[in-house]
């Protein structure tokens, strides 16, 4: 199965008969800028975390296509489980620097209210989201609620009992769910090829998925793929898998060191197939966007970036007993009398 | 004798586990070209070849339970779990079969499994890379669970954890991955003390300090400054939690008549409850003071920017010693 694609590395358009989507100027333009935004704001949090104020950082770079094109694909009252990557998709979703940054800092565990973004808090373990989406789609389906549910997982984590699991019981329940797979190629130093025999859209086949392959480096690709599928989902056609073909430019995070086991003439060949680049092309080729357009973006990204920039060194840090505050939604003694012992402590040297 | 961070002589280790034993196997998530994500496994594959080396599948259920299946096979596999929050998808494979593969076949089968984890915070790091998951595992009968605290220890205890029988829970401090200290390769050294032994790291006669992993280190410093109070602290490294060196424990509180046992882990529930017990029923009438604990808070292990707060320091350590002397 060839990935779908809308749009060649050169720029040229490549209508598909099965996923038809009308390309306006006006949508390259938003996919371009949003890409330009996405890019922006993740180049500015790899320098903060260089700066030591931020802990860690988990790169998006590269994937941008892939986030963007599937997210604007749902209605915003959809829910998505992102993994811990999609900070292009969460940018989407309108959740702003200072909520994506202040767990990267350290402050938090998580920055945003799932709630109002209908997006879930990010998931540090390997799949333990899928089941999770599945259930809540289960919530869905019962409900009979106008929605579907869409989740984030990697090439990696589909080796987890977790994520195999919920394909089964998602395709058996048959629930509204978009199972999303962005294949980077890489799980840290471990290539696809270590995890894996058949390719993961084929191995959703056999779980009873409606299962397709796209280049995740094309966002119209993604967009017309993801949007097809999310159609038949409300149509209750059944639970979907796409897995869109990308690439992790960066390391795996900023304590990785990529060149000890990949090559530079992989990461040039990706390089080529840049998400952005190949948008702007197009652009170009076919007069859509001009130069004010271009110095508007531009401006947008300055100021993303300096947003960045100042809100997460005056990121909130609360107090350490409010630790105490957020564990059980109910109190419980044992929690309350440590919260009081260490207030004393601390007291205890004030004086 | 060589210099070694805790990560290095981990490592050194393993070389001379893979030569030693021609039928160990070290095998986990990112163990081959990167190392490790601690580089612990630092040129293994390179020198020992991918059968011997296995990058595995991201599934750590399968990297347990395909241990016990090597295992079965004769093979020794020493597994890396990348970090300990990421252990638990393998729980079933542990607590279930890893552990009691040997009872449920009547002793017919054995499984000399070694399983590293490295543990515990003071790294900065993001939630489910800190956590202080021992109590589980002592809890779980079958199996042997060590946690080294220094380079040399590291070295040896791996060894001798992947020459025995039986499956062993292998933690790794891993804020400890960078501390140095000479390490002898050759046997024979007293300094080398068998798997189980708990050891005196500073002798004392007025409390016990019993602790382990990356609080030894603390523990140690609490008792330096507690010299300015005229007080004489003895300092354990228990090493081996399951089985527990009761004698080496029950001497020095015999000794000092009072105790006090400092952990990572959460105190509600945790292993400072087994030592605590232990020693009340063995000591009781030596005992000046209950045997107190200081831990983690019960609370999920926080945000990196409070770890300070949260894990036991020196202040925390001496305010208990303080709290035994006053009682
Ligand atoms: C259960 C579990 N095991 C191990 C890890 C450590 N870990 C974090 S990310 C990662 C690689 C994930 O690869 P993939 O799923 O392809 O996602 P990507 O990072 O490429 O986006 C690993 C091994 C983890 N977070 N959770
Ligand atoms: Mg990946």
């Amino acid at each position: 199965m060839n990935p779908v694609q809308l749009l060649d590395i050169d720029g040229e358009l490549r209508p598909h008969p099965d996923w038809p989507l009308d390309v306006t100027p006006g949508l390259c333009r938003d996919f371009y800028r949003r890409m330009r935004l996405a890019r922006q704001f993740d180049q500015e949090a790899q320098t903060l975390q260089r700066q030591g104020e931020l802990g860690l950082w988990v790169q998006s770079l590269g994937q941008e296509a892939a986030q963007v094109g599937s997210v604007t694909a749902m209605r915003s009252t959809d829910y998505v489980f992102p993994s811990y990557r999609e900070h292009a998709a969460a940018l989407c979703r309108g959740i702003t620097p200072a909520e994506l940054l202040i767990q990267w800092r350290g402050n938090r565990h998580s920055g945003w209210d799932p709630d109002r973004y209908r997006f879930h808090i990010y998931t540090l373990v390997l799949a333990a989201q899928l089941p999770h989406a599945t259930g809540y789609a289960m919530g869905v389906q019962r409900d009979g609620a106008d929605e579907v549910v869409l989740a984030y997982f990697g090439d990696g984590a589909s080796s987890e009992g977790d994520a195999n699991e919920a394909f089964n019981w998602a395709a058996a329940a048959d629930v509204p769910l978009l199972f999303f797979c962005q294949n980077n190629q890489w799980a840290i130093s471990t290539p696809v090829r270590t995890q894996m025999r058949a390719p993961l859209h084929q191995r959703a086949r056999g779980f009873g998925l409606d299962a397709h392959v796209v280049d995740g480096n094309d966002v119209l690709a993604v967009h017309a793929v993801t949007s097809g599928v999310a159609q038949r989902l409300r149509a209750g056609m059944g639970p979907a898998f796409i897995e869109a073909l990308t690439y992790r430019i960066a390391g795996h995070s900023t304590s990785d060191d990529p060149g000890r086991y990949r090559t530079d003439s992989e990461l040039d060949s990706w390089r080529a197939r840049d998400p952005i680049g190949r948008l702007k092309r197009l652009l170009d080729k076919q007069g859509w966007a001009d130069k004010a357009f271009h110095t508007e973006v531009d401006e947008e990204c300055r100021t993303l970036a300096a947003t960045a920039r100042s809100v997460c060194r005056d990121l909130p840090l609360s107090d350490f007993s409010a630790v105490f505050d957020t564990v059980m939604a109910e109190p419980t003694s044992l929690l309350a009398g440590q919260r009081r012992q260490y207030l004393e402590f601390v007291d205890s040297f004030e004086d | 004798m060589p210099v070694l961070t805790l990560s290095n002589a981990i490592n050194t280790g393993l070389r001379r586990v893979l030569e030693d034993h021609p039928k160990s196997i070290v095998m986990g998530q990112d163990v081959g070209s990167l190392g490790g994500v601690f580089r612990v496994t630092n040129g293994l594959q390179k020198d020992f070849g991918t059968d011997r080396v296995i990058d595995t599948p991201l599934a750590e259920s399968s990297i347990v339970g395909t241990a016990i299946g090597l295992a079965l096979r004769g093979y020794r596999p020493v597994c890396e779990i990348q970090f300990d929050g990421f252990v638990y998808p393998a729980f079933n494979q542990i607590v279930s079969q890893l552990a009691k593969i040997r009872a449920r076949s009547d002793g017919r089968l054995c499984l000399p499994v070694v399983i590293r984890i490295p543990v515990g915070g003071g790294i900065g790091a993001v939630e489910h890379h800190s956590e202080s998951n021992e109590a589980y595992f002592t809890h779980t009968a079958g199996l042997r669970v060590v946690c080294c605290s220094n380079p040399l220890d590291g070295h040896w205890m791996l060894r001798q954890a992947a020459s025995g029988s039986d499956p062993v829970i292998f933690y790794e401090p891993k804020r400890r991955y960078w501390d140095k200290a000479e390490v002898s390769e050759s046997a024979g050294t007293e300094r080398v003390l068998p798997l189980h032994k708990a050891r005196i790291v500073r002798a004392g006669s007025d409390l016990t300090l019993l602790t382990y992993g990356g609080m030894v280190q603390t523990c140690l410093q609490a008792a330096e400054a507690a010299v300015e109070d005229g007080r004489s602290i003895e300092v354990i490294d228990i090493r081996s939690l399951s089985p527990l060196d009761l004698e080496t424990i029950t001497a020095s509180v015999e000794k000092t008549g009072r105790c006090v046992v400092v952990h990572e882990a959460p105190v509600f529930g945790g292993f400072g409850a087994e030592i605590g017990s232990a020693v009340t029923e063995r000591v009781f009438y030596r005992l000046l003071a209950p045997v107190l604990r200081v831990g983690g808070f019960d609370t999920p292990y926080p945000p990196a920017k409070f770890e300070d707060q949260y894990l036991p320091d020196l202040d925390r350590v001496l305010d208990a010693v303080d709290r035994s002397f006053a009682w």
